[in-house]
């Protein structure tokens, strides 16, 4: 098979496997905020990877200061919290002064959330230059370990899944244990009854939004490991993640981190046996079309309308 | 005037309106600008062709395509590879290992034409897989969809997953479609000089000429009973179903027409600029086209070639003179248009031209030309453009 050996092609299988699920890593991160926006609140938000650019950007300053005062091997775990707080504020305030006044038209949020992101991507851009930049990597997360000979496992790959796991978990949490989780998921369902009841309903919308933001911070700084940030960083995922979400069935968390390890894998094991550019179109193609067979996605919520 | 005619043009106003455009495209432009700039306007008016299709599909419909750039285009490479073809015959490309084929395909070891560039060896069948073959695609895309009942904005999103598809695709296989550059050098058709001035200038007036029967068409589709079943099925959808009508077929037309509106754009863009490339079917490039709508008004086929040309033209001044606040300003002006002006610059006429009277006023002044900012027929319906 295309000229390689069985034990070649297991090997390739890991060695891409394990590629890919640092792709997945970063796709769920970002997927799983959206998920929160867009499956729950219903709200199509185009600056998402922007709010990812963020947490990559609040990582690198964070790493600069670090750099500054000798505490390489120490800063990233406050760097990560940064960055979650950081997206977290700025995606209240935007919630505040740009999606509260779209909520009954979707398709404008999504036209002014790509302004937004136009105007986000200018600022980083003036701020930190058009370059591409990255963070200085504490030592622990660079090198890799080798289980056989043949195969190699980078190290960062393996740190940003854990944070992945441990990101999700805490969203699954918070959406299924928490009482917030319980006034956001009675928002979700039916916004009058919950309102009735006592909920508040603009500030879970408004917290929800925020979290979802959030989270893209954090994926912004699991990205900082295995890749250097520029203006359009963001924009780069945004079609991917969106796929995500969408591909998984939007209200389900379940059904985000199975598509997206189902895209990660295709991708990255495609791209591997086609060139870098047919595996993706091969992948994004598979997507719509299954989409267009099962709109509603993989999971879709069991709903009678 | 009979029915039909006062129809097309939309009654009295809808005259003046049309009378204005077509004074400032084919006079006012043409004599205060030089041919460089007159070719930007011949640009810009080629997006025209996707911002009144949006119009149509989105004002309209309430259906948001973000690939709108994927039928700009198909029809701009229909007609590049036509152009292409011809440009690339034996004699000035006997440099190549394979003389007679285009350029990129020979840096590709390709030693025939693929296929699929056959047809556009001839003009006739040029011209009409411009029309078809985005018409076709958006079809498919339509019956896979709509029959569903996919809408909203997974319809936007799968549009725009489509765009960046078809631009990956394009890049991807060099060989085929000439990748990142594009088809360029592209210099006759059939042995007409489409670089020279006096071909510029012919170019831009049948641009403009097909600009205005695009509006007439569209304005003839807005009056019929289709066009008042769209509107209703932008508000109402499930009571227009109810009513009997087979919404989804609606929704697929439209769409159809919509790209072939957009294919025709795509196919004087490539005329009049001299090439197409990967970089005008993208995300970016489909999402702008809708930008160009919402400025001008997304109720106004009129306002919409304003849109189109305003914004046009404000990137071109402000990147020759500040590119960093272009960014800043393209950003605000999705903000604003939406949160504060949802029906564009037609919007605001409609307002104050009722406040002063201006129509009426203009009627009598009319004579002496004074610009309009807007379509005059554009109804001042709640835009409830948005529906999930």
């Amino acid at each position: 098979m295309f000229g390689y050996s069985m034990a070649e092609i297991g090997n390739i299988f890991v060695m891409q496997g394990f590629s890919g699920l640092s792709l997945f890593s970063v796709l769920l991160l970002m997927a799983l905020g959206l998920a929160i926006i867009f499956g729950q609140m219903g709200v199509i938000n185009m600056a998402h990877g922007e709010f990812m650019a963020l947490g990559a950007y609040t990582t690198v300053l964070f790493s600069q200061l670090a750099v500054a005062f000798d505490l390489v091997n120490y800063y990233f775990v406050f760097a990560i919290i940064a960055a979650f707080i950081v997206a977290f504020v700025i995606g209240y305030l935007v919630e505040f002064g740009l999606i509260r006044h779209l909520y009954k038209r979707p398709l404008d949020t999504l036209l002014a959330t790509w302004g937004l992101s136009l105007v986000m991507q200018q600022i980083f851009r003036s701020t930190f230059g058009a370059k591409e930049v990255s963070a200085e990597l504490p030592a622990w997360l660079l090198g890799s370990f080798k289980p056989t000979e043949d195969i190699d496992i980078p190290i960062n790959g393996v740190f940003v899944m854990g944070l992945a796991v441990v990101v999700t978990v805490g969203v699954l949490l918070f959406m299924f244990r928490s009482n917030w989780g319980l006034r956001v998921r009675a928002t979700v369902q039916n916004r009058v009854m919950a309102g009735a009841v006592g909920i508040n309903t603009k500030k879970v919308d408004r917290v929800t939004f925020a979290l979802g933001c959030g989270i893209a911070g954090v994926a912004g700084a699991a990205f900082t490991t295995i890749a250097s940030t520029g203006p359009t960083t963001g924009s780069l995922y945004i079609v991917d993640s969106f796929m995500v979400v969408v591909f998984g069935g939007a209200a389900s968390v379940l059904g985000t981190i199975a598509s997206a390890f189902g895209i990660a894998q295709a991708q990255s094991i495609l791209q591997f046996f086609l060139t870098s550019s047919m595996g993706k179109v091969a992948t994004l193609m598979t997507i719509v079309v299954i989409l267009m067979m099962k709109p509603e996605g993989l999971f879709a919520a069991k709903l009678r309308k | 005037m009979n029915a039909l005619t006062s129809k097309l043009l939309g009654g009295k106003q809808g005259l003046i309106g049309l009378v204005i455009l077509s004074a400032i495209i084919f006079i006012a432009l043409p004599l205060g600008l030089d041919l460089f700039r007159l070719g930007l306007v011949g640009k810009y008016l080629t997006y025209a062709f996707v911002a009144v299709s949006l119009v149509l599909l989105w004002g309209y419909g309430g259906i948001l395509s973000l690939g709108q750039g994927i039928f700009f285009g198909l029809g701009g490479y229909c007609m590049a590879m036509f152009l292409k073809l011809e440009a690339s015959d034996p004699v000035s490309t006997k440099i190549q290992t394979t003389p007679g084929i285009p350029d990129f395909m020979d840096w590709n070891q390709l030693t025939e034409i693929p296929w699929f560039w056959v047809p556009f060896q001839s003009l006739t069948l040029t011209i009409l897989a411009v029309l078809i073959v985005p018409a076709l695609f958006a079809y498919i895309i339509g019956y896979a969809m709509f029959k569903r009942r996919v809408g909203g904005v997974y319809f936007a999103i799968i549009t725009q997953a489509i765009a960046l598809i078809l631009t990956i695709l394009i890049v991807g296989q060099q060989g085929f479609t000439g990748g990142v550059n594009g088809i360029t050098d592209l210099k006759t058709m059939l042995g007409w000089d489409i670089r020279d001035d006096s071909s510029k200038y012919i170019l831009y007036y049948v641009n403009g000429l097909l600009l205005i029967g695009t509006i007439l068409v569209c304005r003839y589709i807005i009056t019929s009973k289709f066009g008042m079943l769209l509107l209703a099925m932008r508000d109402k959808e499930e009571r227009v179903r109810f009513s009997g009508y087979d919404v989804s077929n609606f929704k697929i037309f439209i769409f159809c027409v919509a790209a072939l509106i957009s294919a025709i754009g795509g196919a004087m863009f490539t005329l009049q600029v001299g090439f197409m490339s990967p970089s005008f079917i993208g995300i970016v490039p489909s999402i702008e086209m809708v930008i160009f709508a919402a400025v001008g008004g997304r109720m106004s086929l009129i306002g919409a070639i304003y849109g189109a040309l305003l914004v046009n033209f404000g990137r071109t001044m402000f990147s020759e003179t500040y590119p960093e606040l272009w960014l800043f300003l393209m950003g605000g002006l999705f903000i604003a248009v939406v949160m504060f002006f949802p029906n564009g610059l037609a919007g605001l006429y409609e307002k104050y031209a009722k406040k002063y009277r201006l129509a009426e006023r203009m009627q009598k002044i009319f004579s002496s030309g004074k610009p309009a900012k807007a379509d005059a027929e554009a109804t001042p319906t709640k835009t409830t453009g948005a529906k999930a």
